[in-house]
């Protein structure tokens, strides 16, 4: 039986007090898992161990963190994403929000870009598969 | 100080679990000066012994290819120190593997209670990441898994014993 978005909320939320060990209120759709919730970069592996263990799923480490879009010459120019990059991104994350991103897209910035919400369009988009 | 915190493999099975048992002895210094007056093997350590037979199941894995670095202690739970006299038997088991980390599953249990549970995560480190190459001198980390009789339980998943690693 297919998962309702606030079952997936739900266990979204469990992982990310589990890994991050911050309070069950702080996790709101909206709250950016670096700087609202404190993700520091080991953390983002252990939430893909655990939303694989919670969801049975895969998460490819590509998918969650599109390292060698950000890293390539061909999509980055002077710290700032091409529009050839941002095609790129979107085509990669069709779950996450990259409407404020795009505005600014700058490389540095994308690591504070995730929230709990666009994890929980992630797993909604594996689940379904 | 020698930082060897599990006395010897009891069993290891690829890709699976090991098991292994850590003696505690009043002439460990540690054990002696954690707490003056309450000699017990300090919690940090338990943790330590099982992430190096935790580590060394998820290296083996991995052919002993990765750069393998405990990253993360998820959960832990203590039941009962470890005291003087003791002998603490280990038990981890392979949860799950990503290309840049892996999880386990531990127990330690003394006298058949449990006496310790932890969950802990592996990263694999990037070349460059912290140091450059590998983590031990060539011959280290095979000599201190024979000090462990590693080779003399450890076995594939068909059962076969395992082949010697050149690269350790």
């Amino acid at each position: 039986m297919a998962l309702s978005q606030d079952e997936i909320f739900e266990k979204v939320q469990v992982a990310l007090v589990d890994a991050l060990g911050v309070d069950d209120d702080e996790v709101t759709r909206e709250a950016t898992l670096v700087g609202d919730l404190g993700a520091e970069s080991i953390d983002f592996l252990d939430i893909v161990f655990k939303l694989e263990k919670s969801f049975g799923i895969t998460i490819p480490r590509e998918e969650l963190s599109p390292e060698d879009i950000l890293t390539n010459s061909q999509y980055v120019q002077d710290g700032v994403v091409t529009a050839d990059g941002m095609a790129e991104l979107k085509r990669r994350m069709p779950w996450a929000n990259l409407t404020e991103f795009e505005k600014k897209p700058r490389v540095q910035d994308f690591g504070n870009l995730l929230t709990a919400g666009d994890l929980c369009n992630y797993v909604e988009s594996k689940v379904g598969e | 100080m020698r930082w060897l915190w599990v006395d010897r493999f009891t069993e290891f099975v690829s890709g699976s679990h090991a098991c292994g048992i850590k003696n505690i002895s009043l002439d460990e210094e540690v054990v002696d000066e954690y707490s003056p007056g309450y000699p017990m093997l300090p919690l940090t350590l338990i943790i330590e012994g099982l992430a190096q037979i935790g580590g060394i199941l998820v290296a083996e894995h991995f052919g002993f290819e990765k750069r393998v670095v405990l990253a993360k202690v998820g959960k832990a739970l203590f039941h009962q120190p470890a005291r003087t006299g003791d002998q603490l038997r280990y038990h981890v088991k392979m949860e799950a593997t990503q290309d840049n980390g892996a999880t386990v599953v531990c127990t330690s249990h003394c006298d058949g209670n449990l006496q310790a549970e932890i969950e802990m995560m592996f990263a694999f480190l990037e070349e460059g990441k912290f140091t450059t190459g590998p983590l031990f001198h060539p011959g280290d980390l095979g000599a201190m898994l024979r000090l462990m009789n590693l080779f003399h339980v450890a076995i594939d998943r068909d059962g076969h014993p395992l082949k010697p690693y050149a690269n350790i």
